[in-house]
């Protein structure tokens, strides 16, 4: 049971989203920005630096979402999204991402954790500011979204269908979406 | 010196924010929102939660910005502020605050740590649904903001004149429009 009361059937960050409307509203559009807006990292490559963050913060919730999302992005590769949260430098993605993931695990830790030989790293392998700015944005949002998620005590279901289906709507249509806080079939 | 090229002369995260103005809107509209949109909380009250989670966070920036907001909002009490910084539990304000800050305290460290323990003893001191909801979204915040300010390394003054000046700006006028004036950097 969560922390507080939340209508029934919302799981994850739906359920404290659904009882605060003006949070919620600034919470999607950065949402969508983050990970949607245009950019030179594709939307399947900011998707796996939300995954791995909150895989690093242990938030069930929005580590299976968002690697849903990131999987649908890529054709359907869950196997990718479970060997990149295990250990990203040895999984196939290219060296650039693997520099902007050392960056977003450091960010992980606290802001002060990133170097600049982390961020030079990066940059050899390709990395523009923008690129390196929003990789440690990323991970500081998700931060924060895990650290709502799981501060609330919020209801996780760990159904992979549900995930599935979250991450096909998530990479189709977005984070602002007009029925979103409608009740999922309980897993 | 930050770790990408911000533009020059603006402190903390305000450089970032006007290299990407994108995402600034969003997070100046998450501030306003959480810190001063209609709330049971007072605005000082959010301002405090904001500024212990920073400085547990150890944000120099952050802590030293929005203890100035929070101070303004009180009158200019800036004691009180550093008091709650050391010891909340000893300092001058409600029993409810208090046990918001140590959920606050709680969510720093990890969303996980907040025990319904925690939770009891806020609603025994008060505190709503809707006021635990918003401390922990505060304190979750800020985990990001501080993280953004520190994982960039911007710069932050040390000039207590200028974080008072700004800590009545943003009192005063808010956080929507508190970067428009700034340059966009050119070198993205």
């Amino acid at each position: 049971m969560a922390h507080i009361q939340v209508p029934d059937g919302l799981p994850g960050i739906l359920g404290p989203m659904a009882i605060s409307p003006e949070s919620t509203k600034a919470l999607r559009e950065l949402v969508e920005v983050l990970l949607r807006g245009p950019n030179t990292l594709a939307p399947a490559e900011r998707e796996m630096i939300a995954t791995y963050v909150s895989s690093q913060n242990d938030c069930c919730f929005c580590q299976l979402s968002h690697g849903a999302a990131a999987a649908e992005h890529l054709g359907g590769h869950y196997e990718l999204i479970d060997q990149l949260k295990l250990d990203y430098e040895r999984t196939e993605i290219s060296d650039k991402l693997k520099a902007l993931l050392a960056i977003a695990g450091k960010v992980q830790k606290g802001g002060k954790h990133v170097t600049s030989e982390d961020v030079t790293r990066a940059r050899h392998k390709g990395a523009t500011d923008k690129e390196i700015h929003d990789t440690v944005l990323i991970a500081a949002a998700f931060c924060m979204f895990n650290r709502y998620v799981d501060g609330l005590g919020t209801w996780q279901p760990t159904d992979p269908e549900m995930y599935r289906e979250m991450g096909k709507i998530i990479a189709k249509v977005g984070y602002v979406k007009p029925d979103w806080d409608k009740p999922v079939e309980a897993a | 010196m930050a770790h990408i090229r911000l533009p020059e002369g603006i402190p903390g995260i305000l450089g970032p924010m006007a290299f990407s103005p994108e995402t600034a809107k969003p997070l100046n509209a998450l501030a306003e929102v959480l810190l001063r949109g209609p709330n049971t909380l007072t605005p000082a009250e959010r301002e405090l939660i904001a500024t212990y989670v920073s400085s547990q966070n150890d944000c120099y920036f952050c802590q030293s910005a929005h203890g100035a907001v929070a101070a303004h909002h009180l009158g200019g009490n800036e004691k009180l502020v550093r008091e709650m910084k050391l010891d909340f539990e000893s300092a001058a304000i409600s029993d409810k605050l208090k046990a918001l800050l140590a959920i606050a305290g709680k969510v720093q460290k990890g969303g996980k740590q907040v025990k319904s323990d925690d939770i009891v003893r806020a609603r025994q001191h008060g505190a709503s649904d809707k006021e635990i909801h918003d401390t922990v979204l505060i304190a979750a915040a800020f985990c990001m903001y501080n993280r953004y300010v520190d994982g960039l390394a911007t710069r932050a003054p040390d000039d207590p004149g200028l974080y008072r000046e700004n800590g009545r700006r943003l009192a005063e006028e808010g956080y929507v429009n508190s970067t428009d004036a700034l340059p966009v950097s050119g070198s993205r």
